[in-house]
């Protein structure tokens, strides 16, 4: 899995404050594979105790789709639950728009080659405005210039993201790979521990 | 003046554990303890299978079963499929890996955040991580510990280590006395409505000040156990007398000349005087009344005798209306009086053996109010028996409440434990995020106290009234 640039449509759930259990709830959580958490991404704002999607939240409008989620801030606090992660890339995006992240969400999603993009939060609503005004308008991710843009208008920004992250989503590379690779670097430190409780 | 070899607790315990620095990439970190559980761990285990590598040491990993367990009849077969496949493949992959389960009915099974402290597993200046948001717990103990996602879950057993970037210092500093009926819980609720449930994050969070160290390990674990509630990556307490004699004789904690030479090293743990934090809050105990969340997240809290607020720190009208009417409440609404149908008392933030011996003091001779169901839900099998030995079980009993079996139970509603839409609890746990406690269930976050009355009465009570 890479990821470089992506030019696609979004979609906007204008809430702050998602936590992982929104976006999937616990009792979802009992698979032991990675796969089909998409169905239940944002479960219990989607389909009602029949379930049956209830009108009004997003994902059950077919105005909006791609592969870029736009989100409030405080994205993904609470719960550590990689599922939020895997949730949202079987859902099928690729990136995800906020103006602040929880740290382990924002770890989470690194791992599995979603890229959370921070924006100010005054850009977080021009974007909101500009896809609910039309659903249709692009957002152009590009990664390795670390460049965000809302196609045709003048909404433009850079992204930050840490150097090593980087590397790794746009080469696909992982960290275990890496630390693997250490191991030498491991056994010299564990050598030099004192304590035998450690 | 900053005095340059002043360091924070943090920067000593985080600095010791890097086994490599290099420029442009995350510090390579070496964990110390490893717990996991049923429900972030069977992917990680299926990564190492695929990619064929062992787990680096067993002996630092430990394993039990929580997330999902019933808290009823634990010595049959788990009745829910899905809990009980899970339950199985950690059995399975534990069997497979050589790594220790305290399984169901195993005498050290319970919540990992409440085993680790009570077996001595949870030592000073030691890193701990767990696929959990609560292992900032352990923090109490003048650890660095934090919850992590289930790749990291894999890359910690096939390597010990992960890649991280260090994180920023918060200092919270509480002084002064608590006034009777507060408890810790009040004071970390109290704590995040004050900095919002964003507000920690990107900091790795320090407490101190005279409330702090007042109060009893097991009461700052509670403490510790919600800074991710604000966002914060972890919480910690610098270790003092008390925690080394909550640790000493413990199971696995050192002993004899080990133990010695453990204490010299733990007493140089404590920030430096003039080291500097990122930043700094300071709060006056006596400003802390028994606290309570009218809302959706746990910044949404306030004093039992107020009104509900028209704002909350970090929330905007449209968070604080959303908010409301999922709980069916109004904006300047007193809670006091409010109806409830569940108190649950457990979890990894309030379900310790102190917890449970508040409860009962306070309720002894007192019977539950009709309107309500009371489960109360032990941290683990060593705090149940601890429990029955002390007759708690029967001062529960003739008050009406269920004493269950070690899990986290309603704090999430995994297993069969949920409360019903619509419905409200008071409970000790940690979070009163939309369908936390079941689909539509509504939730006030409290202290025991504050639980244990509410039981009594059927509604919620300033306990400080029957004190």
């Amino acid at each position: 899995m890479k990821i470089n640039t992506i030019n696609s449509t979004a979609v906007p759930v204008r809430i702050d404050h998602i936590d992982t259990d929104q976006i999937i709830p616990a009792r979802f959580l009992k698979a032991t594979t990675r796969e089909g958490f998409g169905d239940n991404l944002f479960r219990d704002w989607r389909y009602d105790k029949n379930n049956q999607p209830i009108d009004g939240f997003v994902l059950n409008d077919s105005t909006y789709s791609g592969e870029i989620l736009v989100a409030g801030k405080n994205f993904g606090c609470g719960s550590s639950r990689e599922h939020a992660a895997w949730a949202i890339a079987d859902y099928g995006f690729k990136v995800v728009i906020s103006s602040f992240f929880a740290d382990i969400f924002k770890g989470n999603a690194l791992n599995n080659f979603i890229l959370p993009i921070q924006v100010s939060d005054e850009l977080l609503n021009e974007i909101f405005d500009k896809i609910e005004a039309n659903p249709k308008i692009a957002i152009k991710v590009d990664l390795p210039n670390q460049t965000l843009e809302v196609v045709g208008t003048d909404l433009k920004t850079t992204f930050e993201i840490d150097h090593y992250k980087k590397t790794c989503l746009t080469n696909g590379y992982d960290d275990i790979d890496y630390i693997i690779s250490q191991r030498e670097a491991v056994k010299a430190f564990e050598g030099k521990r004192e304590f035998a409780y450690l | 003046m900053k005095l340059h070899q002043s360091r924070t607790l943090f920067d000593k315990i985080w600095e010791a554990h890097v086994v490599e620095r290099k420029a442009g990439f995350p510090d390579l970190f070496y964990i110390d303890r490893h717990f996991i559980h049923e429900v972030t761990s069977p992917q990680a285990f299926d990564g190492l299978k695929k990619r064929g590598v062992p787990v680096a040491d067993v002996n630092r990993t430990i394993a039990t079963c929580d997330h999902n367990v019933p808290t009823l009849n634990q010595h049959l077969p788990i009745q829910e499929l899905l809990s009980r496949f899970q339950v199985e493949k950690l059995r399975e992959n534990c069997k497979e890996f050589g790594i220790e389960l305290y399984d169901l009915g195993h005498e050290n099974q319970g919540i990992v955040h409440v085993i680790g402290p009570e077996n001595g597993f949870t030592l000073p200046g030691t890193t701990i991580v767990c696929g959990d948001s609560h292992t900032s717990t352990h923090g109490a103990l003048g650890t660095i510990a934090f919850g992590i996602g289930t790749s990291q879950v894999e890359q910690v057993l096939a390597t010990q280590c992960l890649l991280l970037d260090k994180a920023k210092t918060m200092k919270i500093e509480i002084n002064g006395i608590l006034s009777k009926g507060v408890l810790s819980k009040d004071i970390i609720l109290y704590i995040i409505s004050q900095i919002s449930a964003s507000g920690g994050t990107g900091y790795f969070v320090e407490y101190c000040g005279s409330a702090i160290r007042s109060l009893s390990m097991e009461a700052r674990m509670t403490i510790c156990n919600m800074s991710i509630e604000m966002g914060a990556r972890g919480g910690m307490i610098a270790p003092d007398q008390v925690t080394f004699d909550y640790i000493e004789g413990r199971p696995f904690a050192p002993k004899g000349e080990d133990w010695d030479k453990a204490l010299a090293y733990w007493k140089t743990l404590p920030t430096d005087e003039g080291a500097e934090y990122d930043a700094e809050f300071v709060f006056d105990a006596a400003k802390i009344e028994p606290w309570i969340t009218y809302g959706t997240n746990p910044g949404m809290g306030m004093g039992i005798s107020h009104n509900i607020p028209k704002m909350a720190a970090g929330a905007s009208d449209k968070d604080m209306v959303k908010a409301l009417a999922y709980m069916a409440l109004d904006a300047e609404q007193t809670l006091e009086g409010k109806k409830i149908d569940y108190v649950f008392i457990g979890s990894c933030t309030n379900s310790r053996i102190e917890d449970l011996r508040l409860v009962a003091d306070f309720v002894k001779g007192k019977t539950k109010a009709e309107n309500v169901n009371v489960w109360i839900v032990p941290g683990s099998n060593k705090v149940l028996v601890k429990a029955k030995a002390e007759g708690l079980d029967k001062v529960f009993e003739s008050a009406g409440f269920q004493l269950r079996q070690p899990g986290c139970s309603a704090c999430l509603g995994m297993n069969e434990d949920k409360v019903p839409a619509g419905k409200y609890c008071v409970s000790t746990s940690n979070r009163n995020f939309e369908g936390r406690q079941g689909p539509g269930a509504r939730t006030f976050l409290a202290s025991p106290l504050t639980a244990a009355i509410a039981a009594i009465t059927g509604e919620i009570t300033d306990v400080r009234k029957y004190l």
